[in-house]
């Protein structure tokens, strides 16, 4: 941070080592694990294999899109699992009057917390951090109490198709998450929303000064958050057959925001990379299906992504993006 | 004195509060949680016969005892302007270690996670203050790391390891003085420690000046790194001795414990009136918002037929409305 005056030569080539590092390491890690795991991986490249890594990953790439967005403004949402509870605690609720309903409820209750988020930091001014805070241990707390704190099964076959149909071959899961994927890609990369949406996490005063509508911006990207963590959480739900507002998206925020950092998009904001990030999800999930097929437990996963987490921030900072 | 003050800062800054005002608002800010705690235990007790006893005040006390502690390391944490969200790991880490070492007497249950709690804290330390990464990530890291590292111990969650009844360590989880169990005493002496080590001491001074600014801080000639190394090790130490009493206590080393830990305890800092943005805080303000969160818990345990899930939507709405507060009285005072 406040190193990087007087850089001699040499830690300029590491400099830009660590920078390229940053921007396509998540990929190289990615083709490396994959090349891996066809060597030593038994039906690795199973159409089947495939298919659940991929529905597996799905809802954790779409709460990543939002997550990636809320992070470029230098903000955090650590209410994202607590939404998708929420969801999954209000779709039986409207499960009678059809699905449409019912999907409509789940998705408005992720927009209703977005709103709460996004007025908090927008127009209170609360810290990102603490603001999504109040709704993580108070979100599930809703839902519990909106579903009673039971677990309820659900039997509606086109809800149910929403997490086991196919199109074409592939999980509808999967394809909500590429859309989903080019949709805010597009946003960010396309629109004025996008483009304010980066100034702001570079600069907010700048922003201010220059005119830019900070709070506005910074309202919807936390609705965005919401929204996108409820479509997870409603395609979660539809995948569990079942509505488990009690564990559904537990540590989800935590997933999430490895995903937006191992993907290169930095903590101070100012940056999205919208593949970054889908390629970060996907490589946390390659990781642990690469060491659970292997029979090495769970607690080496988690301090192999522990490992990859630290790495991806060394090589942001040693980059000079800070 | 203070009406002339008044007078004068009138005509020279009209647009600035009156002085009374400000100190209004200085109070609200650090003795907020307190008065709130006192309204509370007060319609507490009047309402509920089953509240003021010895018996359900001294329940709250052990229960908060230990949220208190990891607290008590995240106060000084975030009044550096960092963040630990390791210390739920870290408990449960502190918990299953000391039930494990205890087949080497009760010495080695207290030590042992001591030491490898504190070295944990002490390689984030190193990892925020000299390599200077985030601390949100360093921590977010750790909390992953130290979970791993609790499940490979206990053959992922399977194993459970038990302190026998007669080890000293369960003695000291369980035994109680008048009513209150050993660990409330502890945690007391260790709160009094940390507000004497924070007020009264030059690494507390150290703490507040890396908190307000640390560039300022550094040119001042203030150790920043050590002082930040110091504190991230203090805190992964309370979390540690926090899990290993409350082993001792339940007599074995729960795995599952401390899942979002972290937050409830930033939770209850944030509500004693520590801003996360570093610089200002207090331990007292702490005490306060760990007892707060114990006491309504407490209370909504006493309404009965509400289900426990109301305490989260409590918790939650208490904490926003908290940071409102707080968030405009900090914009008043910087106003002046």
């Amino acid at each position: 941070m406040t190193d990087t005056a007087a850089v001699p030569v040499s830690r300029l080539d590491r400099g830009r080592l660590l920078a390229w590092l940053q921007d396509y390491g998540v990929y190289a890690a990615i083709a490396a694990l994959v090349l891996v795991n066809i060597a030593i991986t038994p039906r690795f490249l199973s159409l089947e294999n495939l298919r659940t890594q991929l529905v597996q990953v799905a809802p954790v790439v779409i709460v990543s899109l939002g997550m990636a967005l809320v992070i470029g403004t230098e903000g955090v949402d650590l209410s994202v699992g607590s939404v998708m509870a929420l969801t999954a605690a209000l779709i039986p609720l409207y499960l009678g009057y059809g699905v449409v309903p019912a999907v409509v409820a789940g998705l408005l209750g992720g927009v209703a917390v977005g709103l709460v988020n996004g007025s908090l930091v927008a127009f209170v001014g609360v810290q990102p951090i603490v603001a999504t805070l109040a709704l993580f241990v108070g979100g599930r707390g809703i839902a519990l109490v909106v579903a009673g704190g039971q677990l309820k099964d659900i039997h509606d076959q086109t809800l149910l198709d929403l997490g086991s149909s196919s199109m074409l071959g592939v999980p509808l899961p999967v394809v909500v998450a590429v859309v989903l994927t080019v949709v805010v890609m597009a946003v960010v990369r396309r629109t004025t929303f996008g483009r304010r949406l980066v100034a702001i996490g570079g600069n907010r005063t700048a922003s201010e000064l220059s005119g830019l509508p900070v709070r506005r911006v910074l309202l919807l990207v936390y609705v965005m958050s919401g929204l996108l963590a409820a479509v997870a959480g409603t395609l979660a739900t539809a995948r569990l057959q079942a509505s488990d507002p009690s564990s559904l998206g537990l540590l989800m925020e935590l997933s999430a925001i490895t995903a937006v950092v191992v993907g290169g998009t930095p903590l101070t904001g100012g940056r999205v990379r919208v593949l970054g990030t889908v390629a970060g999800a996907l490589l946390i999930q390659l990781v642990r299906a690469t060491l659970i097929k292997h029979d090495l437990a769970d607690s080496v996963a988690q301090m192999v992504q522990a490992v990859i987490i630290l790495a991806a921030v060394y090589a942001a900072r040693g980059a000079g993006r800070r | 004195m203070t009406e002339s003050m008044t007078a004068t800062a009138a005509v020279t800054e009209p647009a600035a509060g009156p002085t009374g005002r400000e100190r209004a608002f200085g109070l609200i800010q650090r003795h907020g949680a307190a008065a709130v705690l006192v309204l509370l235990v007060a319609i507490g007790s009047f309402a509920f016969d089953r509240f003021p006893t010895g018996a359900n005040l001294g329940n709250i006390a052990i229960t908060s005892s230990f949220l208190a502690m990891v607290a008590l390391g995240m106060t000084f944490v975030i009044i550096t302007g960092g963040i630990d969200l390791s210390v739920g790991s870290v408990f449960a880490l502190g918990g299953v270690l000391a039930a494990y070492a205890v087949r080497w007497g009760s010495l080695a249950a207290l030590l042992l996670p001591l030491v490898v709690c504190g070295a944990f804290g002490l390689v984030q330390g190193l990892l925020i203050a000299r390599v200077r990464l985030a601390p949100f990530i360093v921590t977010l890291a750790g909390l992953l790391g130290a979970r791993g590292l609790l499940l490979s111990i206990s053959g992922e969650g399977s194993t459970t390891y038990l302190i026998p009844h007669g080890a000293l360590i369960a003695r000291v989880g369980q035994g109680s003085v008048f009513g209150i169990g050993y660990p409330v005493y502890l945690t007391l002496a260790l709160f009094v420690a940390g507000a004497v080590l924070l007020q009264r001491t030059r690494f507390g001074q150290c703490v507040y000046a890396i908190g307000g600014s640390e560039d300022a801080a550094e040119l001042m000639g203030v150790p920043v790194t050590r002082t930040k190394v110091a504190v991230y090790v203090m805190s992964g130490l309370l979390a540690g001795l926090a899990g290993t009493l409350n082993a001792a206590r339940l007599s074995s080393g729960v795995t599952i414990l401390g899942t979002g830990m972290e937050l409830d305890v930033i939770a209850a800092v944030v509500i004693g009136g520590t801003l996360l943005t570093g610089g200002a805080g207090s331990v007292s303000g702490t005490v306060a918002g760990v007892l707060l969160l114990g006491v309504i818990q407490n209370l909504i345990n006493q309404i009965g037929d509400l289900s426990s899930s109301y305490q989260q939507v409590v918790s939650g709405a208490f904490l926003a409305a908290v940071v409102v507060v707080q968030t405009y009285l900090s914009r008043v005072q910087r106003l002046r």
